[in-house]
Order: structure tokens, then sequence, then C-alpha cells
């Protein structure tokens, strides 16, 4: 196992790689903005995410199989895998009941 | 309260199967209860820090610091699991044999329980530090009750450690000689497991790049994030949509436990035994 992520390791590291410029949303009172986030299907992509909570959210979605915590007053990028056609709803995990939603990808 | 309740009992269910998959494992070894509190205490004092550090710890290597945390400490899992298991196989046979005597559980004692030990404090880490941001994220804010908060995390433990406390027993109820041969296989997927979610953070931190497309996807079956899903994803490494990387990352990972558990656990060849196909 250590052998084979090793290799894989050097096959495949480079700099984390830039998929085109991120899209910027911004959270702010546990609210996502934009919270429809457009991509094109097919290609990955990426989110950059800044926090301007005091607290710290979870970027969590099960169909983007993601989960990246980002701290309070911060930033982190959200990577996006290549996705087929289609909605992808995400949430922050620490404030559900405001913090929704989607990605679309078209 | 409610969503405290759903967050930390999720949480709870990861490490607590994780727990009761070693001390099923170690049944009948002396002093390990004390190493797998060790871990628990360790994982939980770790959790506070990670929490702490969120902010350092995502702005390191160049944003990614989470992902590459998160897989170093899962792959670090996946390197324990594979010793225990390979020391297991070297000594198994005469552990099944005299699985309740007392000077094996002496010669077990501190080898591959420091390993199990450092297995679930990493698993408590991993999902404790979630449960601390939340918590303390909520508690911050002062808006909702503190009371509830507590009520809501102390509930969602409780069904956490219930849910734990019946796979440990049903463990249990496995017959001494075979109980060592289903908790391999067990320790075995976990790791797998691990091994594949390593891999996709790896890729969520954009340091593997390829295979990065889903292969399959059985969300309309099982949904990973439901409580059944989420069982199978700690026990068995079940992801509703693995991408190459990820499949390749679990099979190699049984791969080499099985040949390495072969390799040492091999008795001395008195009798000609046919060879393994390849």
């Amino acid at each position: 196992m250590k052998k084979f992520i090793a290799l894989s390791l050097l096959l495949a590291v480079s700099a984390p790689a830039l998929a085109d410029i991120p899209v910027v949303v911004t959270l702010k009172d546990h609210k996502f903005s934009p919270s429809t986030i457009r991509v094109k299907a097919n290609q990955p992509s990426m989110i950059k995410l800044i926090n301007k909570d005091a607290s710290a959210e979870e970027f969590d979605s099960p169909a983007l199989k993601v989960e990246k915590v980002v701290a309070g007053n911060s930033s982190g990028n959200v990577r996006i895998r290549a996705l087929p056609p289609g909605k992808y709803p995400f949430m922050g995990e620490f404030h559900a009941a405001t913090a929704q939603g989607v990605v679309i990808a078209e | 309260m409610l969503s405290a309740l759903v967050i930390v009992f999720r949480e709870a269910i990861e490490a607590g199967l994780i727990i009761g998959i070693v001390l099923a494992a170690t049944q009948g070894v002396a002093r390990r209860a004390w190493y797998v509190a060790l871990g628990v205490f360790g994982g939980v004092l770790g959790a506070c820090l990670v929490a702490a550090f969120a902010g350092e710890l995502a702005s390191a290597f160049q944003d990614s610091g989470q992902e590459l945390f998160n897989a170093t400490i899962l792959l670090l899992a996946v390197a324990m699991l594979t010793w225990h298991n390979v020391w297991m196989a070297s000594h198994g046979r005469q552990m099944a044999r005299e699985l309740k005597a007392a000077g094996l559980e002496v010669a077990m004692g501190s080898r591959t329980l420091m390993a199990l030990s450092i297995v679930v404090g990493v698993a408590v880490l991993r999902e404790g530090s979630e449960v601390v941001l939340f918590l303390y994220g909520i508690a911050a804010q002062g808006g909702t009750s503190g009371a509830g908060l507590a009520l809501g995390g102390a509930l969602g433990l409780g069904a956490g450690a219930v849910v734990s406390a019946l796979m440990y027993f049903g463990l249990l109820a496995i017959p001494a000689h075979r109980l060592f041969a289903v908790t391999s296989g067990l320790i075995t997927l976990l790791a797998a497991g691990m091994a594949a979610q390593a891999v996709l953070f790896l890729q969520n931190g954009g340091y593997i790049t390829v295979f990065f497309d889903s292969v399959w996807n059985t969300s309309w079956l099982l949904a990973e994030d439901s409580i059944p899903g989420k069982l199978l994803h700690t026990l068995i490494g079940y992801t509703d949509a693995p991408n190459l990387a990820q499949i390749l990352a679990y099979l190699a990972t049984i791969a080499m436990m099985w040949t390495l558990m072969r390799l040492v656990g091999r008795p001395a060849p008195k009798v000609p035994r046919p060879a393994p196909a390849e």
C-alpha cells in the first residue's frame, strides 16, 4: 500500500493543479452567496469559499464527495471533480438550517 | 439540539465501530482496555488541538493542509492495522489455540496493542475534531442554549456508543476459534476503506490528479450519507460513487494485506502445499 501510494504520488503529484479560476463563494451569517453555482460539465472546477463568519463551517456534499472544514474568518479551496450535467446540492454541515446551496453542472 | 445529536451520533459511530472491532480483535488480551483508553484519550486531546488550529492547518501547504493531514493520519492507521494483522497472522495459529492462556496474553502485551492504540486514537481524532469545531462554533454564537447543545451531544454520543456496543457483542457471539479470522477480515476491509478515503483526500487536496471521475454510482441503492451507508462506509469502506484511484487503493490494500499475512503466517513447510495461483 505504501509503495502504491508513493508510486501514485511520484506519478501524479504536481503542485495542486490550477483548475481554471475558482468560483468565489462567500459565507456570511451561515448563508452561501451565491448559493447557486454554475460550473461547466465534464471538467474539474474549484470553489473558493470565503468564510466571513466567526465560526468554522464544514462545506459538505455527499453528491460532490467533498468534506472540507473552513475555519472562521478564513478561506479554503474546494476542488470539484469533472461532473456529469446535473444538480449537486451542498451544505454547511455545522449550520445546515440556513447554509444550503447547489452546484449546477451544465 | 437535534443537529448536535445527529452530528455527534454520526461521528461517534464512525469512531465507535473502529473501537468495537479493535476490542473484539484483542479479546482476551491483558491490559487491552488500558491501551484502548489511552487511544481514546489521546484522540480526544488531539481533536481539541486540531480544532483549535483548524485555520492554521487549512492554510498550511497551499491551502490543502487539511486534506494532507487527513490523508496522512488515515495512511498511518492503514499501516498500523496492517502491522497488527501481519503480526497476528504470524502468531495466529498459536493464539487461536491458546487464546485464553496467560502466557500469550503477556507475550502479545504491548506489541500490537500500541499499534491498535494509535488506530483508536486516529479514529477519535478525525471524528472528534469535527465535533469539537461544530460544538464550539454553536457555543461561541451563544444563540442556542448550552443545555440543549449538551443534551443533544450527549444523546448522540450515547446512541453512537450503543450501536458500537452492539457491533462489539455481535462479534463476541462468534466462536473464539473463528473470531480471529473474522476480525482479521474486518480489519483488512477497514484498512482498505481508509486507504481509499485517504486517496480521496489527496485528490480533493489536488495532490493526485488522475482517475478522479466516478466509475459507478449506487447512491440510488444506498446513499453514503444515510445511516446504513455511513455504517458500511466505516466498516468496509462503502462509497456510493467511487473513482478509479479509490478502487485501486482499496484493492491494492487488500492484496498487500493478504500477501503479507500469507508470507508471514506460513508455517514451516513440512507438508508440501500446492502453490497458490497468483
